[in-house]
């Protein structure tokens, strides 16, 4: 655990956990890919470090963020929905950092704009992406339309189907959508496929990696274009309340939008942080996404970090009822926050995940991202212990992305559909 | 940066007595003896379990008969991230037949026992699973000369580079068209055996032709230091090992051996098919260099 006893203001540690530079973050990260692909890593780590101390990229990358993406993202308190986690009168109160109120609907757009600068600055002219529930990939397709480059998306054959709305999106953009059918047909086969394209067309074509994983540079370069989530609702939350929050809770599928509103917070050791995985139908069920619970120290998808295997260092599936948390493997630098003990990771379960989303829904007129219900759900578990002991605490939460991608998962988990319902459930499966 | 290729120092005795840093790389010695013949060597690649691990040492008993010089044995994984559709299928059908890393050590028996070279090929994290110490003395005592590693490279590599040179197994590392002159140096180094050269950018599987970059890549390899230099991706047919064999020490043909294995008909007629793809690429190599003067 962080060292509590220092001097409020000064930083914790020295060097500071939040400007941690890859390759490693503790035993985590490196660069576990064919050699054919470490020269283009080389290439955009290199033009990444430039662009960064370039006044010209950084004020072209803040002008889209503000006028493009509509930043900064608001921050609403929810105290309906706190009402819940606490009981009436309880004191705990919950504020939502609305990445939903985005352009596309989700944090992801942070990142692929950065990402999509350097392509430009790299001179290539094709992207490619993996997505899960399809937000980072209509992220990418949108700044490819935006920037006038080739692109394709890789989305596994299940989640085309559990987020058709979203492959409607990115082919409305301009963007080809190859669905995968090989494997367990989610994301982790989606990234093997976007990795074949990538060392097959490295020299015109950039991977837009769309999380905190794979080989460096991109756990860190992918922090840094999502912690301006973490730096706005600092000051807002400072703003409105004049403290920093107790908690701070985020969903964690590879780990950015958590990545992106910890990162801020890393180096204040009165926040605790909580990444909430995916707990699927539970950890005994053996039908999860629970890296942190159920996986152990491995390498996958370029990175050494958690992943869920078998004995045989083989992968095992996860499930969620989520896509964007449906991934067996986790970012590097959560692997090391986790074994540092700076924040702390739990499962939430499918249930938990949707009975938050409906109570969000029902409690404040917002339809959240069923990845962004982990978190919810995490919020108010957390709220209630804390109302138990006696406690009252602010919780900040990331809602990471809207959902109305998640409508027809939801109608059908809450049997809304009437007659029609079985007829959706047997095209879902 | 460390230097991966530093000579090992480690006193502590090897199985037998030797010191462990000047037992001779088996691969290299290979290598060398065809190279004296005037030929490259064929390695031949096929994956454990496929379609049974009964049938896979068939299989790879199969390949030596028919001239095979070094078979990689490959260990199938669910991501193989440097795989094309052909190898694709054949590990996914070997990790369904219920295959276990530790099967890898019966094939290399199997082809140690029939007279060749045994490699074995893999992703990195089933050895990682298995504890790279433990997998590398497990290789060593079943016969094993080294390991082909595709997606591992020689920055990453310090433990096993460690454990290698404590049981005298070879680790080849792959270079690829891309790589930087510093970086063919930096892999030259680490290697043991031979280096890895990709033929062109891209995954494994059968092409029409073999990409014009690889002469010139095993060229650069050469002048960065690397003694033995082996191509890969993309060779099927003898025609094309015939013409790969005119500037490299070993052809290696992974697909074109899985492709009749796939096929549908019984056992033995697929084996037989095999055979005879083998037969045409050892014809191949050992054309290679007709008519090139000694």
């Amino acid at each position: 655990m962080p060292e509590l006893s220092h001097v409020p203001g000064e930083p914790l540690h020295n060097p500071l956990l939040a400007t941690q530079p890859g390759p490693y973050f503790g035993v985590f990260g490196g660069r576990y890919v064919p050699e054919a692909l470490i020269a283009a890593l080389d290439e955009l780590d290199a033009e990444y470090r430039k662009a960064v101390e370039d006044p010209e990229f950084v004020d072209e990358l803040k002008r889209l963020l503000r006028d493009y993406v509509g930043r900064p993202s608001p921050l609403t308190e929810a105290p309906r929905f706190a009402a819940e986690a606490g009981g009436e009168g309880s004191g705990v109160r919950v504020f939502l950092k609305r990445e939903d109120l985005n352009h596309t609907g989700s944090h992801k757009i942070n990142n692929v704009l950065g990402q999509a600068l350097l392509v430009k600055r790299m001179g290539k002219t094709r992207v490619i992406a993996e997505t899960g529930a399809g937000q980072h990939g209509v992220a990418t397709a949108t700044a490819a339309a935006l920037m006038d480059l080739e692109c394709t998306i890789y989305m596994g054959e299940e989640d085309t189907q559990r987020q058709a709305l979203n492959v409607a999106r990115m082919r409305l953009l301009g963007a080809e959508v190859v669905p995968v059918t090989l494997g367990t047909r989610t994301l982790k086969d989606a990234i093997n496929e976007a990795l074949r394209d990538w060392v097959t067309n490295v020299e015109t074509t950039h991977y837009l990696l769309g999380t905190v994983t794979g080989p460096h540079p991109f756990p860190e370069m992918v922090r840094e274009f999502h912690k301006v989530i973490g730096e706005e609702a600092r000051e807002q939350i400072l703003e409105r309340t004049g403290a920093l929050p107790d908690v701070v809770a985020a969903c964690v599928g590879g780990g950015s939008n958590a990545m992106g509103i910890f990162n801020a917070f890393l180096d204040d050791p009165s926040v605790q942080l909580f990444g909430f995985e995916a707990g699927g139908e539970g950890i005994a069920s053996g039908r999860h996404a629970a890296r942190f619970s159920g996986g152990q120290p491995g390498v996958l998808h370029g990175a050494r970090t958690y992943v869920l295997q078998d004995e045989d260092g083989q992968t095992r599936p996860s499930h969620s009822v989520s896509a964007g948390l449906d991934y067996p493997s986790v970012g590097p630098a959560h692997a090391w926050l986790h074994d540092l003990g700076r924040a702390t990771y739990e499962p939430v379960t499918d249930d938990e995940a949707m009975d938050a989303f409906a109570l969000l829904c029902r409690t404040e007129g917002i339809i959240p991202a069923i990845e962004s219900a982990h978190a919810l759900a995490g919020a108010l578990r957390v709220g209630r212990a804390a109302a138990d002991r006696g406690e009252s605490p602010t919780i900040l939460v990331n809602l990471s992305g809207r959902g109305d991608k998640d409508v027809a998962t939801a109608a059908r988990w809450f049997g809304l559909l009437g007659d029609d319902a079985d007829d959706v459930n047997e095209g879902d499966q | 940066m460390t230097s991966p290729a530093a000579p090992a120092t480690d006193p502590a005795p090897a199985r037998g007595g030797g010191r462990v840093d000047v037992t001779p790389s088996r691969t290299a010695e290979l290598l060398r003896q065809v190279r004296d013949e005037g030929r490259p060597a064929l390695i031949a690649y096929l994956p454990t379990g496929f379609p049974t691990v009964d049938r896979s040492v068939e299989a790879v008993r199969t390949l030596v008969e028919h001239g095979a010089d070094v078979v990689e044995i490959g260990i199938p994984y669910t991501d193989p991230v440097m795989d094309g559709t052909t190898v694709q299928r054949a590990v996914e059908l070997a990790l369904e037949s219920g295959t276990r890393v530790r099967d890898a050590f019966r094939l290399v028996r199997a082809v140690s026992d029939a007279g060749a070279v045994p490699l074995v090929m893999t992703y990195w994290n089933p050895v990682l699973a298995y504890g790279v110490d433990a997998f590398a003395r497990d290789l060593a005592e079943a016969g094993g000369a080294g390991l082909i590693t595709p997606d591992l490279i020689p920055d990453e590599a310090s433990e096993w580079i460690e454990a290698s040179d404590r049981h005298g197994l070879d680790r080849v590392f792959l270079v690829a068209p891309s790589s930087t002159a510093e970086r063919l140096q930096l892999t030259a180094r680490a290697s043991r055996g031979f280096v890895y050269a990709a033929s062109t950018m891209g995954v494994t599987g059968e092409r029409a032709t073999v990409g014009d970059r690889a002469e010139e890549l095993v060229a650069r390899t050469r002048e960065r230091g690397a003694e033995l230099v082996c191509v890969g991706l993309g060779v099927s047919t003898g025609d094309q090992a015939a013409q790969v064999g005119r500037f490299a020490d070993g052809v290696i043909v992974g697909s074109a051996f899985v492709r009749p294995l796939l096929a549908d008909g019984p056992w033995s007629e697929r084996l037989a098919a095999l055979g005879a793809v083998v037969d045409d690429l050892a014809a191949g190599v050992r054309r290679a260099r007709e008519g090139a003067s000694a």
